[in-house]
């Protein structure tokens, strides 16, 4: 197993990086599934993480604690600004998700006492194991896929289509769209937190406009149709910096690029399982 | 004192509105939020600074320069993006993941080519002069922005409200299917309507890194915010909304620097974004048609 070691040595934090992802991937996914799109997520992770962060630093609150609090405090951020925020509907929403964002960020920047500023958090306590990342992830993906087959699931997937006939058919919409937004800010409270004991240090610019595009980007190009899309975005996002260390400068840009071709030629993204079906068939004709 | 501040409240107005005008315009023809207009903003800059310091043309030439080069990408950037995604049928909300591609597309490669420095523009480009009316100061560059900026909104909104061309693209505002039925050449207005949106990006790109003195691959993306929250304030997709949004966000930021504190600038934009949302979401001005059943 010396091989293990020295691989794990060299990428355990590229692999926790790339489960953390796929908690962010997942819960902008819960929301694209309830046809909401929130891009409030990187905010959420910010308040998730610096809770913890703070719980452990300053009140040396043991880890479970801190976690549970970096889930519960995105979450009542979600109760109290999805009352009105989610009456917007399609790009307002988008829109009021991305203002609510910006003044996140400039609120933490400014708390200077409680959040060290545009200096941010340093030296907070490496307490992410490897299990806690894949835990986590797995307890996310098994509620999430039970949530996805029950009865709320299927209400997400009506008011995707059409909330009006959502409605008529007795459907609670605007709770529905509150449970998938609150679900979803808890999830990606739980990254930040997890985010924040892996990498040591966190800061207000790391949950900014293009953290919640990175997201956003992640979830589009593995697909949204199901568990399996966002996972796989999250995967590849995370790696491709890596493969594509040559490019330098141009690094992002392909980012971009990817972001562009696939809304344009793979519109249900990469894990599309019909597509699978329709190739299969094709091979057998 | 409190002259001053509005009169800088007025030309920081009025460099929000030049920037809204055409990003709205997007909004209010074609239906698509284009995140990617802080991206053709600063291609509008860098044109117009190559043009000044490697051809050394005077600063009419470099205007014309950043009108046609960033006219020409958001042409490029309907036929060969939101064209296809027109065709398809696309939901609403993806045309606007494309250009935020495009936007981290054109903002890396800016960074690539040029570098991530500040880059300025010679200083004897625009006569530093400033004018002094009744104890107020205010800058050449200053009073060009602000005459421009309500020069062209009168433009748009005589071509809008007065000629053929205006009532055509009033009616693909409405519905792009009826307006083709009854003849109008809706995709060629389409390229038009980008065409000059991207080029008046690109012009507002110029004056405003003139006026804050300052051209970086990022330029676009505080702007795009700002113009975000621009259109919102003012309702998306009215031409007057973008000035008034644009002077309304103006005065907002200039008062919260004077009398609260330059660390809360950011927030008021945003908070007051928020609000305005919450209990206004078609805007201060705008009208949001609601299906209802």
């Amino acid at each position: 197993m010396e091989w293990f070691d020295n691989f794990w040595q060299i990428y355990s934090n590229l692999v926790l990086t790339i489960g953390i992802n796929a908690l962010l991937a997942l819960s902008i996914w819960l929301t694209l599934s309830c046809g909401l799109l929130a891009m409030a997520n990187a905010a959420f992770m910010g308040i998730g993480a610096y809770t913890a962060s703070i719980l452990t630093m300053n009140y040396g609150a043991p880890f479970p604690v801190a976690l549970a609090a970096g889930i519960a405090a995105p979450t009542v951020v979600a109760l109290v600004i999805g009352g009105p925020t989610l009456r917007l509907s399609g790009v307002y929403l988008a829109m009021a998700t991305l203002g609510f964002g910006e003044v996140v960020r400039v609120m933490i920047l400014n708390a200077e006492s409680l959040t060290g500023g545009a200096l941010g958090l340093n030296g907070i306590p490496q307490l992410t194991q490897w299990w806690h990342v894949i835990a986590a992830l797995v307890i996310t993906l098994l509620i999430l896929w039970r949530l996805r087959r029950s009865r709320i699931g299927r209400a997400f997937e009506a008011i995707k289509e059409d909330a009006v006939a959502a409605s008529l058919m007795g459907i609670a919409v605007n709770a529905h769209k509150m449970l998938a937004f609150a679900l979803g800010a808890g999830i990606a409270g739980l990254a930040g937190a997890l985010n924040a004991h892996l990498t040591f240090f966190i800061g207000p610019s790391e949950y900014g406009f293009d953290r919640g595009v990175d997201i956003l980007t992640m979830t589009i190009l593995g697909g949204t149709g199901g568990l399996t899309g966002p996972v796989l975005g999250a995967l590849i996002v995370t790696l491709l910096p890596e493969l594509l260390r040559n490019f330098r400068d141009f690094r992002t840009m392909m980012n971009g690029a990817i972001l562009v071709l696939i809304v344009l030629f793979l519109p249900k993204g990469l894990w599309d399982p019909q597509r699978f079906k329709s190739w299969f068939k094709r091979g057998r004709k | 004192m409190l002259e001053q501040q509005l009169v800088n409240a007025l030309s920081l107005g009025c460099v929000y509105a030049l920037f809204a005008l055409g990003f709205t315009l997007v909004f209010g023809v074609l239906g698509v939020i284009n995140l990617s207009h802080g991206a053709i903003f600063m291609i509008g800059a860098y044109a117009a600074l190559q043009v000044v310091t490697k051809l050394a043309f005077p600063l009419w030439a470099s205007l014309i320069a950043a009108f046609f080069v960033a006219g020409a990408f958001g042409l490029a950037i309907d036929y060969l993006v939101l064209k296809p995604l027109r065709q398809r049928n696309a939901p609403h909300l993806i045309p606007m993941i494309a250009t935020i591609g495009l936007a981290i597309f054109f903002n890396s490669a800016s960074q690539g080519i040029f570098g991530a420095e500040n880059l300025r523009f010679p200083s004897d480009l625009v006569p530093d002069q400033q004018l002094h009316f009744w104890g107020v100061q205010i800058s050449v560059l200053e009073v060009a922005i602000i005459a421009l900026s309500f020069a062209l909104m009168a433009g748009l909104l005589i071509v809008m409200r007065k000629t053929q061309l205006g009532r055509a693209l009033r009616a693909i505002a409405e519905s792009p299917k009826a307006a083709a039925l009854l003849g109008i050449n809706v995709e060629g207005l389409f390229y038009l309507t980008s065409f000059t949106a991207a080029a008046l990006g690109g012009i507002s790109g110029v004056l405003i890194a003139l006026y804050s003195n300052a051209v970086f691959p990022l330029m676009g993306q505080p702007m795009l915010h700002k113009g975000i929250a621009v259109i919102i304030l003012g309702g998306m997709g009215d031409i007057r909304g973008a000035l008034i949004g644009g002077l309304f966000l103006g005065f907002a930021e200039v008062m919260s620097v004077a009398y609260i504190g330059s660390t809360m600038r950011d927030a008021v934009a945003f908070g007051l974004l928020f609000i305005v949302l919450l209990l206004r979401p078609q805007g201060m001005f705008g009208k949001v048609l609601e299906r209802k059943a």
